[in-house]
């Protein structure tokens, strides 16, 4: 367990000390959440629970933080590689599982704060606050989404050399993940040949999650998003030790 | 801490790790011989078809600081990465601190210390966190690990800039902090990959201070690589010299250089042929071909200049220059693979470059 923690703290540590990678990584779900959100929010009303766009997308845009910081935070591994400090973490007497377990619940705690900072100013922007236990549902899913995509990047990092492939891996795979998600768009408004796809797509219980918790109403049963998602973040955190421990440096 | 030993039968060895059962312990006192700190017998790793490392055996005592040698890609850093467990052998075995190194992982990971050729430091993190991520690692509870910490960041001078991130810090200063960081866990073996590399003449100086003064006073066996002739032969009690991924020569460098003869005698002719067959005479101990030049070995060469001179000058035989020297480990090299380390380098370089590339694919 202290093993897990040193890991853990030393991803918090360069994280709070990185401001400029905070701001940077608000730009875009910010830009999301205003452009869309303010830009459609008079034309766009969502069938069925009659909210305003902007409430809408509020969930989604934070599932997206969490997405990317965490996909980000996992993929962080190579640099480690690459900068060798990852050697002097793997020849110490501790267990890769510990070390990746560290860096899962790191990535996911960076990608929590990141996602709660947009959750927060979207508060100053405009969304309502319902109930306080609603938030420690949103807050649940997104620490799942965060376990899940950071193990998720360290299994991709475990098979990559270099930083080259991380461009591939954002546009054909984590693009896709979100735009999938039915963070942008009821799921329900697709086409009937779209719709499976969504509900394939992990993320998709991750937003409908939290947005169960923020505004009280989802498509899907949050249970079942739950239950979902717990799995699919059990999952990866398997299929990520394993890579892991296999990867050669 | 620190006094961890595997002991045999290696099935009981995580059971001896209390902290009373040091080297001196009673199991290990008279009639057996102390058992070597590494002991290698027919380690060997294969690449695919590439053999980095063949078949190379050795021994090294406890307390004795020992230098693999060699030209870059002879070898060295895959020998010290399957010693430390980063690596599994293909084939032979090896102990470390009596701990077996496919076994008993954990037993040769807490017994080692290592610096890596590369930094391996967090630049995001100053030094004392750098630290302090480390003792954590090896489990080293909070006051000790403390303690510890800023006794040994004095030990390389770098307690005032303990605060600092790495980032900020010179090559030496990373360099100290990383033989600091190495030392934190009271490791009985310390593998300095390359320790010197890169590093200015005055910085080496007072590294090779450093690494000779904690073999010195906390009795650390110390297994270190180099390329430089004139670490090895400094800091070594022993040298073994690698090529190819096999050990040519071993032994203390002053009887290495022994072997050569005496001192090194090397005349540049025109015609080195002519030259060779000329000085061929008793004293002369040992005599070579290389590019331009014959090389020659005897004792008291300062006494034979002059018939050197003489002869060579009876037969017609032109001297472009002539030079003496105490022979040096490159001699040694030159004498063993009929090559200088330094022109293998580059071609060194290239063979592991080449791998990588093949490794990718």
């Amino acid at each position: 367990m202290d093993i897990i923690y040193t890991i853990w703290l030393r991803n918090i540590k360069r994280y709070l000390r990185s401001k400029s990678r905070i701001v940077g990584s608000l730009g875009m779900p910010l830009f999301f959440m205003l452009v869309l959100g303010f830009g459609l929010n008079s034309v766009v009303q969502i069938p069925d629970t009659g909210q305003g766009y902007f409430e809408f997308i509020i969930p989604g845009i934070v599932a997206m933080s969490v997405l990317f910081t965490s996909v980000f935070s996992g993929i962080q591994i190579i640099w480690d590689k690459q900068f060798g400090f990852l050697k002097e973490t793997l020849v110490a007497p501790v267990s890769r599982l510990e070390i990746m377990l560290g860096q899962t619940f790191g990535g996911a705690s960076t990608a929590f704060i990141q996602g709660l900072i947009i959750l927060v100013l979207s508060l100053f922007i405009g969304l309502s606050l319902s109930s306080a236990a609603g938030f420690v549902i949103a807050f649940l899913f997104m620490v799942l989404i965060g376990i899940a995509f950071t193990a998720f990047g360290i299994a991709i990092a475990s098979r990559m050399e270099d930083m080259h492939g991380f461009q591939l891996i954002m546009n054909f795979v984590i693009f896709p993940i979100f735009g999938l998600s039915g963070a942008l768009f009821p799921i329900s408004s697709l086409p009937a040949w779209v719709q499976p796809l969504t509900l394939l797509d992990p993320l998709t219980y991750g937003v409908e999650g939290i947005r169960y918790g923020l505004t009280g109403a989802s498509q899907i049963n949050p249970v079942v998003s739950f239950i979902v998602l717990t799995a699919f973040s059990g999952l990866m955190t398997v299929a990520g030790a394993w890579l892991f421990r296999k990867m050669s440096i | 801490m620190g006094a961890y030993r595997c002991a045999l039968p290696a099935r009981n060895a995580t059971a001896d790790s209390s902290p009373h059962s040091t080297i001196h312990s009673p199991h290990n006192t008279q009639g057996i011989l102390p058992m070597p700190a590494i002991s290698a017998e027919n380690l060997t790793k294969n690449f695919d078809d590439f053999v980095a490392v063949d078949s190379i055996s050795f021994a090294i005592d406890e307390g004795e600081i020992f230098g693999l040698l060699g030209p870059n890609g002879a070898g060295k850093t895959t020998t010290i990465s399957m010693l430390s467990t980063m690596l599994k052998p293909t084939a032979g075995k090896a102990t470390v601190n009596g701990c077996d190194i496919l076994d008993q992982e954990d037993g040769v990971r807490k017994s080692i210390g290592i610096v890596f050729q590369d930094q391996s430091l967090d630049e995001e993190l100053t030094a004392y966190e750098n630290m302090d991520f480390h003792g954590r690692l090896y489990r080293i509870p909070g006051e000790q690990r403390k303690e510890k910490i800023g006794e040994l960041l004095a030990l390389v001078g770098l307690e005032d800039r303990r605060h600092d991130l790495v980032k900020t810090y010179s090559g030496g200063m990373r360099r100290r902090l990383e033989i600091a960081r190495g030392l934190l866990h009271e490791p009985k073996v310390l593998f300095l990959d390359e320790p010197t590399l890169g590093l200015d003449p005055q910085t080496r100086n007072h590294l090779w201070e450093y690494i000779e003064r904690l073999n010195r006073e906390k009795g650390i066996t110390i297994i270190l690589t180099t390329h430089y002739m004139d670490e090895a032969d400094r800091l070594c009690d022993r040298v073994a010299i690698i090529d190819h991924g096999t050990i040519i020569a071993m032994d203390t460098s002053q009887a290495l250089k022994n072997q050569i003869g005496g001192d090194v005698v090397i005349v540049e002719s025109p015609d080195p042929d002519a030259a060779a067959d000329v000085l061929n005479a008793p004293w002369v101990a040992n005599i070579e071909r290389r590019d331009g030049s014959v090389v020659l070995s005897m004792q008291d060469a300062e006494h034979h200049i002059p018939e050197i001179v003489t002869d060579l000058h009876r037969h017609d035989i032109a001297i472009t220059s002539l030079s003496v020297h105490n022979p040096t480990l490159e001699d040694v090299f030159l004498h063993f693979t009929g090559r200088s380390i330094r022109e293998e380098t580059a071609s060194g370089m290239e063979t592991m470059r080449m791998f990588h590339q093949r490794m990718r694919r």
